[in-house]
């Protein structure tokens, strides 16, 4: 397109060719995205649709289900599993709240106190991946088990009385209570918190501690008005991380917990796999894409973190 | 010291440094040094990189603890002290602003940490002074390098500290923005008449802005004094070439005559007066002679006869010339040395001083100056950023 001393009788046959290049340049983006493209029709869009479809059947598995536009089995699946679906809620909120408790100070020493501790640290953190989340999960159940080290370590310090009144343990076992799924939520997802709180807290520039320092802040002010707002994106990020999948999580309920503590996660594997109740399992997971769509999405506006980004 | 009261006035010692120095492991990065700077003065601390200037500004504001000695505050021992509870204020190199605050919140910090709550017209006041009173709702990527300066100088002036302590300020800057901010921090310290510690590798920028200024190199204050004092009378080879560029020569001492030192540099003989001597001269020993380039005239060895009697000489031949506008840079061999530097105002330009010509070098001995020629030529030539 530089070379413009082209003659006027020329421009008539060249126009044209310039034209189809820069419009072929047009449409690397568009192909460079086709694949991506391609596998969230394939292995999301279609499946959504499907599901869906599923949501609004009647039938049976020997008579075969139809599309009848059924929606009461929304309204019927809610009311009848509405405890599991505040259940999951309520475990997946404490479990992200002593994620981010226990999270950020770990986060906060390797980002700024570790030194060349830090990658070590940070492999540590991550570790637990390479074993199988199931495998891990099994794991806690041996940590938790009646009679354990670990149970009459607690009931001897009187640990179990605390939380027996708290009504999250029952009588001397942790097992099958809501603090053993608790427990092991957070556990499984911690390191989703941590990621994402260390990656923003690492990006602060040390030198804004030494100005709020020299700006008359003392180091917990400057914990206060400069580290925590500037971390927020990874606040955000981490909670983010850590309640979506917790929420629809059955392996922790389904292993550490008894038929009380079941969650969302384990109604919605039953409904399909066990009692074939197709259309009433692909409502249930519909209901709960959009809680969880609704309540992130909140989140998110009331945080504000799109200024900080 | 005397029980000074902690008055901003113009007498007075506002900071004072007592053997502090700074060791990490076996590396020292300030040798134990003492510096006392007067209240209300432009004080800029200049040297290479790794000279130890920025890690004495820090152990001023506590960011860095010293490892002997001690650091006064207007006459009170704050070398305990935590940052902030130090009344100095800092403008970091990359400025440090707080991101998620917008500009307004970011100079009204400090007060805020006080404790004061009607900030309003001080910020106003401040933004006002610079320049910026527009801008007070805008975060700092909206800003310039430029502004965002400004902002940094807003920050730590608006809490009116004992001392602003300016870390390199103006190094991200490029250079005509550089050169207005001088100007511009030179007459906000005018205005509000605080003391101003600045460090800086940029001589020029250290002796167009600064009252005292203290050149560091290795750990160590080479020489300290006002500015037009380092460059005419440099004590040491490394603040002869880190201010500006020198010419030295080695000479032998061949006695005194008068007021005058004689000396020989390969069968020239030159004079220097003794007053422009930082070291004993003995005769039969070596010292070097300095002189500036631009106190050098050349005249054609044709002419050199027409040369007043008085000045030293000595000749040479132009190896390579440059013409830079305001003047001509010329570089000459000379028996007593190759590469010696001169810079001519282009006033009446000699169309026969061109690379090959024969010249004389000839200056009044009295803009010499002659130094102790046990130190390294080479001195501090390289550490200089331009000329």
């Amino acid at each position: 397109m530089t070379t413009t001393a082209t003659t006027s009788a020329d421009t008539g046959t060249e126009a044209p060719a310039v034209t189809a290049a820069a419009r072929r340049k047009k449409l690397v983006p568009y192909w460079l995205l086709l694949p991506g493209i391609l596998w969230l029709v394939v292995f999301f869009a279609a499946p959504l649709v499907y599901q869906a479809s599923t949501s609004v059947q009647t039938g049976s598995l020997e008579e075969g289900f139809k599309v009848t536009w059924h929606f009461a089995t929304y309204a019927d699946a809610l009311t009848e599993y509405y405890p599991q679906f505040l259940r999951s809620v309520a475990y997946s909120a404490t479990a992200t709240v002593l994620c981010l408790a226990l999270g950020y100070p770990l986060a906060y020493l390797i980002a700024f106190k570790a030194g060349r501790w830090r990658n070590l640290l940070m492999v540590l953190v991550i570790a637990p991946f390479f074993t199988s989340f199931l495998i891990r999960t099994l794991a806690w159940k041996t940590i938790l088990s009646d009679g354990g080290p670990v149970v009459s370590a607690l009931g001897s310090l009187h640990i179990l009385d605390v939380t027996n009144a708290l009504g999250v343990t029952e009588g001397h076992r942790v097992l099958a209570t809501p603090l053993a799924v608790v427990c092991g939520l957070t556990y499984n997802f911690l390191p989703f918190m941590i990621l994402p709180l260390y990656t923003s807290l690492e990006r602060i520039d040390p030198r804004l501690h030494e100005a709020a320092g020299d700006l008359y802040a003392t180091p917990l002010t400057t914990f206060r008005k400069v580290t925590f707002p500037l971390s927020m994106p990874g606040v955000v990020a981490g909670t983010l991380l850590t309640f979506i999948p917790a929420t629809g999580d059955y392996i922790n309920a389904e292993l550490l917990g008894s038929t009380d503590q079941k969650m969302i996660g384990n109604v919605i594997q039953s409904q399909f796999l066990r009692v074939l109740d197709y259309p009433t399992a692909a409502a249930l997971s519909f209901i709960l894409m959009a809680a969880i769509l609704a309540m992130v999405t909140l989140y998110i506006r009331k945080s504000g973190t799109e200024d900080l980004v | 010291m005397t029980a000074t009261a902690p008055t901003a006035g113009s007498s007075g010692t506002d900071v004072r440094l007592t053997a502090i120095s700074k060791r990490y492991g076996s590396f020292t990065a300030v040798h134990p040094l003492d510096l006392a700077i007067p209240a209300g003065s432009f004080f800029a601390l200049l040297g290479a990189s790794g000279c130890g200037k920025t890690t004495t500004l820090r152990m001023i504001a506590g960011l860095e603890d010293p490892t002997t000695g001690s650091v006064e505050l207007a006459g009170k021992d704050v070398t305990a002290l935590p940052p902030h509870k130090r009344p100095v204020n800092t403008v970091f190199q990359s400025y440090a602003l707080f991101p998620h605050l917008d500009i307004y919140e970011n100079v009204a910090f400090g007060l805020r940490r006080r404790g004061i709550k009607s900030v309003k017209k001080q910020v106003g006041d401040m933004l006002d002074l610079v320049q910026l009173g527009d801008f007070a709702r805008r975060k700092p990527h909206q800003l310039s390098g430029g502004q965002q300066q400004r902002v940094a100088v807003a920050r730590a002036l608006i809490n009116h500290p004992q001392v602003l302590l300016l870390d390199e300020p103006l190094g991200a800057l490029d250079l005509k923005l550089r050169r207005q901010m001088q100007l511009e921090l030179k007459r906000i310290q005018t205005e509000v008449g605080i003391t101003f510690v600045h460090v800086t590798h940029d001589q020029e920028e250290a002796m167009t802005m600064a009252d005292t200024v203290a050149v560091m190199n290795g750990g160590r204050v080479e020489q300290l004094g006002a500015p037009a004092d380092l460059y005419e009378t440099p004590r040491t080879t490394f603040v002869a070439n880190f201010l500006g560029t020198s010419n030295l020569i080695t000479a032998d001492v061949l006695g005194t005559s008068g007021d005058d030192i004689l000396l020989r540099a390969c069968d020239t003989k030159l004079t220097l007066p003794a007053t422009r001597c930082t070291t004993t001269a003995r005769t039969g020993e070596k010292l070097l002679i300095g002189i500036r380039p631009e106190k050098i005239t050349l005249t054609h060895a044709d002419d050199a006869g027409t040369i007043p009697d008085g000045r030293n000489r000595i000749t040479g031949r132009i190896a390579d010339s440059s013409f830079i506008g305001v003047s001509t840079q010329y570089v000459i061999d000379s028996p007593v040395g190759p590469g010696l530097s001169v810079y001519e105002q282009n006033i009446e330009r000699d169309s026969r001083l061109a690379p090959g010509a024969e010249v004389v070098l000839h200056w009044n001995p009295g803009h010499s100056f002659g130094l102790d020629a046990a130190q390294s030529v080479e001195a501090g030539t390289d550490a200089g950023e331009g000329t």
